[in-house]
């Protein structure tokens, strides 16, 4: 490998390396107790809010480096709603998911209307959002707790609660073999989408990578997702948190990656005169930009108050910090119109394993915080010097 | 003779792919007032920005001598020590800002710790007199008129105690009360003994203020006449400013020119900003099948402005006008509307409202027409790259893939993609804003070829350019614009540099009966 190509290399996957460092790292000093099949099966579990929140978050932030303030807060209030329609009205179950996407939804159409078409700065709209809807949040809860422990079915669905995981169909030995199953589908998926994509390159004449990176990358790939899910397998299976996480990353990575509509996002970020000068409308860009925001966080919502199996006016708190932390971690430009989705569930997975990692260490809560602060830092000033060129002063 | 204040000797300055100044010789008087004149792009403000310090020693060649001693300077800073300072043609005042604050900032009254308030707005006021200003130091610069805050310029550059003052197009924004009032304060500052350098594309105003006048071209210095010496007239100006040959820098093509396909009748727009301003007044035009329509003037004219707010009310206010295409009535509020109508405006300013320069050039190629490399919504990637390399190659754009960022591509290779991309979207009306800005003759020439190729295809094109020799080597028909009012309409085969620029100066009457 030459010296340009190993540097675009280590450019390209700064942050997934950064990952392997870091938990290499923690399995060392916790002696390896990070890798321990209930730590892994605790790090989804723990982070699917994060995963959700940073996959809306991404958007937003791809239409110029606007963040979304609010999250916290909508997860908090969808949540309460849901708990009361539940709890103390006895609604049915999927009436009640179905208020909750739609309240979330009104909210971000509500912050995405004054931000998109009236220009207010979407700093100033969320950080209202946010004080309104925690205030609207222990209004509604009446400053207490309402437990959902009853509502079993809506807490096995969004993965909360003991019994959290995809039952196991075949045996009951100690492994599931469901998720061993799921495992070897997923690689088996993985390896024909590749293979196809690039018989169809090859066939079309167009340009594809050399054969040999190819099969080196589908090979860490499928290793990984055999190791996870047998890691999973010998906990207790799939968490069902993890199939809401899975399908918002699939279907958010494709329309990301592959849509009209995806593409405006980056467009807006990139250059918006140029964008609307296209032709595209941009203030549609962001509106639907932050709509979907109050949709996930609805979703987020539902998973936390599932896996707290209550409702609380606290709940969400510094969510969007997460969410916001993930998506700068993974590669999201600080000025909009770069990141991938998949960059920043790295993001997020790095900041879970930091997170976990340290627990496991035993570092106090407040010092983890420290470190928290310090890695998004790192990231954010290594994303905005190497734009520069790599020089860490900018010109006067 | 007066003492030489400044002199710059055999200034080059090159940027990628561009040699913006060639040799320029420049030598100022003390207490003149000394007229930079030339086309647009012909190297004046490089030049004061090269004496300012704005680009700094180093980047460029030969020297500049001011008051008998080689200076080097790195900042305006530096420059602005030495009693020289420039008034660019943006003005560079903050709106909400009081006159005294705007005029001391970076030069701030009292310590370091503590502004003295009373001695910022004494001294202000005292400088608001000098430059006949009736204004309290204290009036926010929002309120006051762009006469007004150019006054205030020159009060600031005053309080900087400068002794050579260069003005860029300082009435350019200006009515004539207001303009007569800075040339006199000019004169009145002259007789006060300050050397001052004015870029002007107003020859009347030039004439009547200056000294001495130096004309350049294509960033050379071409001759320095002296009013004392010299006969100034503006034809003799004109001369000096256009006279190069053309040579064959322009492909052939057969014009084959059809019905009107575009017709625009009595179009006005509103500056967004300054409603009251007018900058484009009762424009009609029209353009046919298959042929090259120029719009020639100065910068300013009013020219990107007709040219965006006709694409989907893009740009200004209070837009009136017909617009018909192929000979129907057509209101375009938008840019989709303008797009759907077949009509596509390809912008002067390819980084800023152009392109996305951290894409790939096949992001940016399909961009304005996603919808055809797509079914529901969901964008064929395979389709979109063979769009993108088929462009490439028409266009014979240089570019190792179709994957490169567009922001590491040379200006006329970025220009190449902008008009693949407008080609993409298939219009019949091409509107190209300065096609050829700064990039290189041989990039130029393609993009002559590209522009014959698509009126051999019947397609509209209305170029609007500053370069005289490019208007009149590739149109069938050239309109002039000038202060937001068609002034002239020529014929291709008829149209000369001298009756362009007589048109643009207003002086085409004159030029007739003389």
């Amino acid at each position: 490998m030459s010296k340009l190509k190993s540097v675009d290399f280590v450019k390209k996957y700064t942050m997934i390396i950064v990952l392997i460092i870091v938990t290499a790292f923690f399995a060392w000093r916790t002696g390896g107790a990070i890798l321990l099949p209930m730590n892994v099966s605790s790090l989804i579990s723990q982070n699917a809010y994060v995963f959700i929140l940073a996959t809306g978050m991404l958007l937003c932030i791809l239409t110029g480096g606007n963040i979304d303030l609010s999250v916290g807060s909508v997860v908090c209030f969808v949540g309460a709603i849901g708990a009361m329609l539940m709890v103390n009205m006895k609604m049915n179950m999927w009436l009640a998911i179905l208020i909750m996407f739609a309240v979330g939804t009104l909210i971000g159409a509500f912050q995405g209307f004054w931000i998109a078409y009236v220009r207010i700065p979407p700093f100033i709209v969320t950080l209202a959002g946010m004080l309104a809807f925690r205030g609207l949040s222990n209004v509604v809860l009446d400053g207490m707790t309402v437990s959902i422990k009853d509502c079993t079915t809506f807490v096995n669905l969004f993965g909360g609660g003991a019994d959290c995981y995809i039952p196991d169909f075949f045996g009951n030995g100690s492994l599931n073999m469901t998720c061993i199953f799921a495992g070897v589908l997923a690689a088996a998926i993985y390896i024909f989408i590749q293979i196809k994509g690039r018989m169809d390159k090859v066939k079309k004449g167009y340009e594809v990578e050399s054969l040999t990176s190819t099969i080196v990358k589908m090979v860490i790939i499928t290793v990984v997702i055999l190791a996870f899910t047998y890691r999973l397998a010998q906990h207790k299976g799939i968490p069902s948190v993890l199939i809401w996480v899975l399908i918002v990353i699939m279907v958010y990575g494709y329309i990301t990656s592959n849509t009209t509509v995806g593409r405006y996002f980056y467009a807006v970020g990139g250059n918006e005169k140029a964008t609307k000068l296209s032709g595209i409308n941009t203030n549609k860009v962001y509106f639907l930009a932050y709509m979907n925001m109050g949709f996930l966080a609805a979703l987020a919502g539902m998973v936390t108050i599932a896996r707290m199996t209550s409702a609380q006016p606290t709940y969400g708190q510094n969510y969007e910090m997460d969410a916001i932390g993930s998506c700068f971690i993974g590669g999201a430009s600080a000025y909009g119109g770069t990141g991938t989705v998949p960059g920043v569930i790295v993001g997020a997975v790095l900041m879970g394993v930091i997170n976990l990692g340290m627990s496991l260490m035993g570092v106090d809560q407040n010092m983890q915080k420290v470190v928290k602060g310090l890695v998004l830092l790192a990231a954010v000033i290594f994303d905005v010097v190497s734009k520069r060129g790599g020089k860490l002063i900018a010109k006067n | 003779m007066a003492k030489i204040l400044l002199e710059m000797k055999n200034i080059t300055k090159t940027f990628p792919g561009v040699k913006a100044l060639d040799n320029v010789n420049l030598q100022v008087e003390e207490g003149e007032i000394h007229a930079l004149v030339g086309e647009n792009g012909a190297g004046k403000s490089t030049l004061m920005n090269v004496l300012s310090g704005i680009y700094p020693y180093g980047t460029y060649e030969g020297d500049i001598i001011y008051d008998g001693e080689v200076c080097k300077f790195n900042t305006i800073k530096d420059s602005e020590e030495k009693g020289i300072v420039i008034i660019h043609q943006e003005l560079a005042l903050i709106p909400y800002m009081t006159i005294g604050e705007n005029m001391f900032l970076g030069n701030e009254r009292g310590h370091k710790y503590k502004i003295n308030w009373n001695e910022t707005n004494a001294r202000a006021a005292e400088l608001l007199k000098t430059v006949g200003l009736h204004e309290s130091p204290q009036t926010l610069i929002k309120d006051i008129g762009v006469g007004k805050q150019q006054l205030v310029e020159i009060a600031k550059a005053l309080a900087k105690n400068a002794k050579l003052l260069i003005l860029d197009e300082p009435t350019a924004s200006l009515n004539e009360t207001d303009s007569k009032a800075l040339l006199d304060l000019m004169l009145q500052l002259k007789k006060q003994g300050m050397t001052s350098i004015i870029i002007s594309h107003k020859l009347n105003e030039v004439s009547y203020v200056a000294d001495k006048i130096t004309v350049i071209r294509d960033g050379s210095t071409i001759e320095t006449l002296d009013k004392k010496v010299d006969e100034i007239s503006e034809g003799r100006i004109i001369k000096g400013m256009v006279g190069r040959e053309i040579s064959d820098r322009f492909p052939k093509r057969e014009p084959h020119i059809g019905d009107i396909r575009m017709e625009v009748k009595h179009w006005n727009v509103y500056h967004p900003l300054y409603s009251e301003r007018k900058v484009v007044d009762d424009v009609s035009f029209n353009v046919r099948r298959g042929e090259v329509v120029g719009i020639s003037g100065l910068m300013g004219a009013g020219r990107t402005e007709l040219a965006m707010s006709l694409f989907g009310k893009s740009y200004g206010d209070n837009i009136s006008g017909e617009l018909y295409i192929n000979g129907k009535e057509v209101h375009l509020n938008n840019v989709q509307e303008a797009i759907k109508n077949k009509l596509a405006y390809v912008t002067e300013d390819r980084k800023g409202n152009g392109l996305i320069l951290s894409n790939p050039i096949k992001i940016n190629t399909t961009l304005s027409n996603l919808d055809e490399v797509s079914s529901h919504t969901v964008i064929d990637k395979d389709k979109e790259y063979n769009v993108a390399v088929d462009y490439k190659e028409k266009l014979k754009t240089k570019c190792p893939t179709v994957e490169q960022n567009v922001g590491n591509l040379s200006g006329g290779n970025q220009q190449k993609v902008l008009l693949a991309k407008w080609m993409f979207a298939d219009p019949d009306i091409l509107i190209l804003d300065e096609p050829t800005r700064g990039i290189d003759v041989g990039a130029k020439y393609e993009i002559y070829c590209i522009i014959n190729h698509l009126v051999a295809e019947g397609k509209s094109v209305i170029m609007i350019s500053s370069e005289l020799p490019e208007i009149l080597g590739m149109c069938d028909r050239i309109y002039i614009m000038n202060e937001g009012k068609m002034v002239g309409e020529l014929a291709g085969s008829e149209a000369t540099q001298e009756l362009i620029m007589a048109h643009i100066l207003g002086t085409a009457g004159k030029e007739q009966k003389a």
